[in-house]
């Protein structure tokens, strides 16, 4: 077997399970569901998650671990991840094949031709990790916003596998609705056409993951390169060269991903995958001076304070920037969070939202809860963002730790916000319709929506007497027929109140029995009512949850609203004066 | 000569041209004579196809319309209270597909009463079984995500064990009903497509508290077959109550008064909103195991609107002493 057969096969491996491990993040128990699938295990192999959360918050968070078995072997052996592993890498490598097999060997060599803007990806690294190692508070983790391995995995959680899943419904717990999933198809697919321009455009151009390697494949004990100068310069080995790394002058080793076209392509064996340095020498480092790197670095270092100028973790915090229960304080958060939409995915009830660009940069792509998408805001019983979070940005809480119980009682539970009524929009507030929708699917006991009751009279609802016939009670005006019954309607006069059965245009029937009937004559003026439950809510009680708000049935803006106030996960967010 | 040719090649190549665009204007006015709209788009409310759902009942026996079994164990009071009524096999006959539509609405756990019990859903799935039933489905469209609440309830596995299929509703399943003199079921979108091919239909309910309605029986549990933004009905909940079981005419349903949830209801979430009455009701109407039903909570029938309301359309008793319910206690 030749060696790149040997990396085709590896490459196909990586994205079968990479598209496996997007598919079976749902929530079940078939074979195809989550069960035990290592679904997060290609964002712990990846050392810019890695790396850029040790820089942003000095500690090495388990799982991560993983990362250091990729770190390890591209010092061993250069960038093997972007040419046989990486999934992004490999759609990439695809499309540019599409794009270039059936033009002319010269087109192709200089398709693959190095260019100097190849550098701008080691600026892109320089100020994302810029960006993350700023000595403060204000450090934040934005490496996911190009790092290639959250970008491929939120593009094929919230894009691919929903759309192409649509009519089939069998890898997601409900149909999936994902709020500005056309900014991730814009970055995913324009990535992926910039292949047609120039093959692996995002790998040597964009990717701060490729920039990662190079810098730490730059010691590799073997390296590709010419093994003598008996080399006729035919140039065959840029032909399909993947990285863009010149082979047949002097080789970029920053560039090279390792894919082994030229070794294949070389007809007079010259290439080789030697310890030597390549016969026609090579370049080593990346193509970035050393003061260009460092001034990017510190261009990251200010890029991070100028994000918090708009003091979002302040005053002007984002009241609808709710996280998920589990989620850190916002400023640690926002060091760990990578962007890749894992909680988005596995959220049964489809109410975890990337987040736009209205929280500001940072926000893009952060989970935030929608409680007007999905089946029914966050569902109490559940606990499976933190689960499959690679970084512990929302950690993976128990049952007990959310809803404080056990070894949590003296905490209390979760609180992700806190519902507030629009006694404006709200049914019996404002219309006095009963309805009280959020109070029954309130979830937490006792509940947090509690009821007042109330006897209004209805519009025109003064009537009176005209003669009366057993219950029946024949008034002067005309009624709508039927408009009251249904058991919400009362007719009322001084003290007495008596339900109301039904009603026909001219006369009410009302409950036998009860005071009223006994002491109306002919001539009295009675009231007609509604009876109301009127909710409110118990600040000590609401989780934040949002059931109310997704099932309140005042559409579009609704009646009752969760806002981020009142999280358990920041103090300096807190609005009850007792826990 | 070149001339000549020159001429010869330009008339060709205008013919050539000629007949192209004389297809081009053909298929044009082609396209548009086919897809002429003389009348511009309606409303978009016109009437669609509306569907009916069968009529599952069974034929009344004297005597065998109600059944109260007291006792601790779902098994086998259910068992017992169906065995009152005539057996099992007087509603599934061999061969038959039957839909069991439990009250799944909410992802809690079972312990907590605010869904049907999976042990009881299991045995009834069993006894359908036993009777020769070729297929036995059961669903229900809950309120919290559907996946979730099946699992975690634990119906989904119960049921399956027990050997019946578990249909998790899709858009697809949907369907419009109107209600013959209903007034708030009106072209609107219903729970259909399972159903559809049932040849018996058995709901099965936990008593619990309901603030809006006073309480969630037998009859609030077809609430679920509700579509669309169902939760507007509930400024009239009497009425879509009472229509509900108008439209859903069940094989048979049963009352599960073992725990009761007696507050904080639908959803409890606490072993401390339930009681434990030890009732199982078996019945062929509605109506009247709801209103013994409410009994268990403290209410009279006279406290729940909806259901003199069904009854006055014909639905049931609320007098369920006069069905004289068939009794037995088990320990």
């Amino acid at each position: 077997m030749k060696i790149v057969q040997a990396r085709q096969i590896s490459q196909v491996f990586f994205f079968a399970m990479f598209v496996w491990f997007s598919i079976v993040s749902s929530l079940g128990e078939k074979l195809w569901q989550i069960r035990g699938w290592p679904v997060k295990w290609f964002l712990h192999l990846d050392p810019l998650a890695a790396i850029g959360t040790v820089l942003s918050t000095h500690t090495l968070y388990r799982p991560l671990l993983w990362a250091l078995v990729t770190i390890v072997l591209t010092i061993v052996f250069g960038r093997f991840f972007c040419g046989w592993a990486c999934p992004f890498g490999s759609v990439h490598h695809f499309v540019g094949y599409l794009g270039r097999h059936d033009k002319s060997a010269a087109r192709k060599i200089q398709l693959n031709a190095y260019r100097k803007a190849q550098a701008l990806k080691y600026i892109i690294l320089a100020v994302l990790l810029g960006m993350a190692a700023f000595p403060s508070v204000a450090a934040t983790l934005q490496v996911g916003l190009l790092d290639p391995i959250p970008l491929v995995t939120r593009s094929f959680d919230l894009l691919l596998v929903p759309l192409l899943d649509r009519s089939a419904g069998i890898a997601s717990a409900t149909e999936r609705f994902y709020e500005g999933a056309w900014l991730v198809l814009a970055v995913f697919g324009t990535a992926v056409l910039l292949n047609l321009l120039i093959p692996r455009f995002y790998c040597r151009f964009i990717c701060p993951l490729g920039a990662l390697f190079a810098i730490l494949g730059r010691f590799a004990f073997w390296r590709i390169g010419k093994r003598s100068g008996d080399c006729i310069n035919c140039r065959a080995c840029e032909r399909s060269c993947e990285g863009g790394c010149e082979p047949a002058g002097r080789i970029r080793m920053s560039e090279c991903v390792l894919c082994f076209n030229c070794l294949d392509d070389c007809g007079h064996e010259v290439i080789g995958y030697q310890r030597r340095k390549s016969a026609t020498g090579e370049v080593t480092g990346p193509d970035v001076s050393r003061r260009g790197f460092v001034l990017s670095l510190a261009g990251g270092v200010f890029a991070a304070p100028s994000l918090r100028l708009a003091s979002r973790l302040g005053g002007n915090r984002g009241h609808t920037i709710i996280r998920p229960p589990g989620a850190l304080g916002e400023g640690e958060f926002l060091k760990r969070c990578v962007k890749c939409g894992k909680c988005m995915r596995i959220c049964p009830t489809n109410v975890i939202q990337p987040g736009g660009i209205e929280g500001g940069l940072e926000n893009i792509w952060t989970p935030v809860l929608n409680n007007r998408i999905g089946s029914s805001g966050c569902q109490l019983n559940c606990t499976a963002c933190g689960q499959v979070c690679p970084t512990s940005a929302v950690r993976p809480i128990t049952l007990d730790e959310k809803l404080g119980r056990g070894a949590f009682a003296d905490d209390g539970p979760i609180r992700i916000g806190t519902a507030f009524l629009d006694k404006n929009r709200c049914l019996p507030w404002a219309m006095d319709k009963p309805c009280i929708v959020c109070e029954e699917n309130c979830p937490v006991s006792p509940k947090a929506i509690y009821t007042q009751e109330l006897f209004n009279m209805v519009r025109g609802g003064v009537v009176t007497v005209k003669e009366l016939a057993g219950d029946s009670i024949v008034v002067e005006q005309n009624l709508p027929p039927g408009k009251f019954a249904g058991g919400d309607y009362y007719l009322a006069a001084a003290e007495h109140r008596s339900k109301i059965i039904d009603n026909t245009g001219s006369s009410v029937e009302i409950v036998t029995g009860g005071n009223l009937r006994a002491n109306l004559v002919p001539g009295a003026i009675i009231a007609i009512q509604v009876r109301l439950q009127r909710p409110f809510v118990d600040i000590e009680k609401c989780i934040g949850c949002g059931v109310c708000e997704h099932e309140c049935p005042v559409g579009g803006k609704k009646a009752i609203r969760v806002s981020a106030v009142g999280e358990t996960r920041s103090p300096d967010r807190r609005l009850l004066l007792e826990r | 000569m070149t001339e000549q040719t020159g001429n010869r090649l330009e008339r060709r190549e205008l013919l050539l041209r000629s007949v192209k665009a004389g297809v081009s204007i053909a298929a044009a006015g082609l396209v548009s004579a086919a897809l002429y709209d003389s009348d511009g788009p309606g409303s978009g409310l016109d009437a669609e196809s509306l569907v009916t759902f069968k009529d599952w009942a069974v034929t009344p026996e004297p005597g065998r319309t109600m059944s109260i079994v007291r006792g601790p164990d779902r098994r086998a009071t259910v068992t017992k209270a169906i065995d009152l009524l005539g057996g099992i096999r007087r509603f599934v006959k061999q061969g038959q597909t039957v839909a069991i539509k439990p009250n799944v609405a909410f992802a809690s756990p079972a312990m907590l009463g605010a869904t049907a019990n999976p042990e009881l859903v299991a045995e009834v799935v069993k006894l359908c079984r036993d009777a020769g039933a070729k297929r036995v489905i059961v669903t229900d469209n809950p309120i919290n995500e559907a996946a979730s609440c099946f699992m975690l309830t634990g119906i989904r596995g119960a049921a399956e064990l027990a050997g019946a299929k578990v249909v998790l509703p899709r858009q697809s399943h949907f369907r419009s009903t109107s209600l013959e003199g209903g007034r708030l079921i009106r072209s609107w979108p219903v729970y259909f497509e399972p159903f559809a091919r049932a040849d018996a239909l058995i709901g099965i309910a936990p008593v619990k508290h309901h603030q809006r309605s006073g309480a969630s029986m037998t009859m609030k549990n077809w609430y679920g077959l509700l579509g669309g933004p169902r939760n507007v009905f509930h400024q009239d909940i009497n009425t879509i109550i009472a229509e509900l079981s108008m439209m859903v005419k069940p094989s048979l349903v049963i009352l599960d008064g073992t725990e009761v949830m007696m507050t904080n209801g639908p959803t409890g979430g606490s072993r401390a909103d339930l009681r434990r009455a030890d009732t199982m009701i078996a019945s062929c109407d509605m109506v009247a195991a709801d209103s013994f039903g409410c009994t268990l909570l403290g209410l009279k029938p006279a406290d729940l609107p909806y259901l003199a309301a069904a009854a006055r359309a014909g639905v049931g008793t609320t007098d369920y002493q006069s069905l004289k319910p068939a009794s037995a206690v088990l320990s």
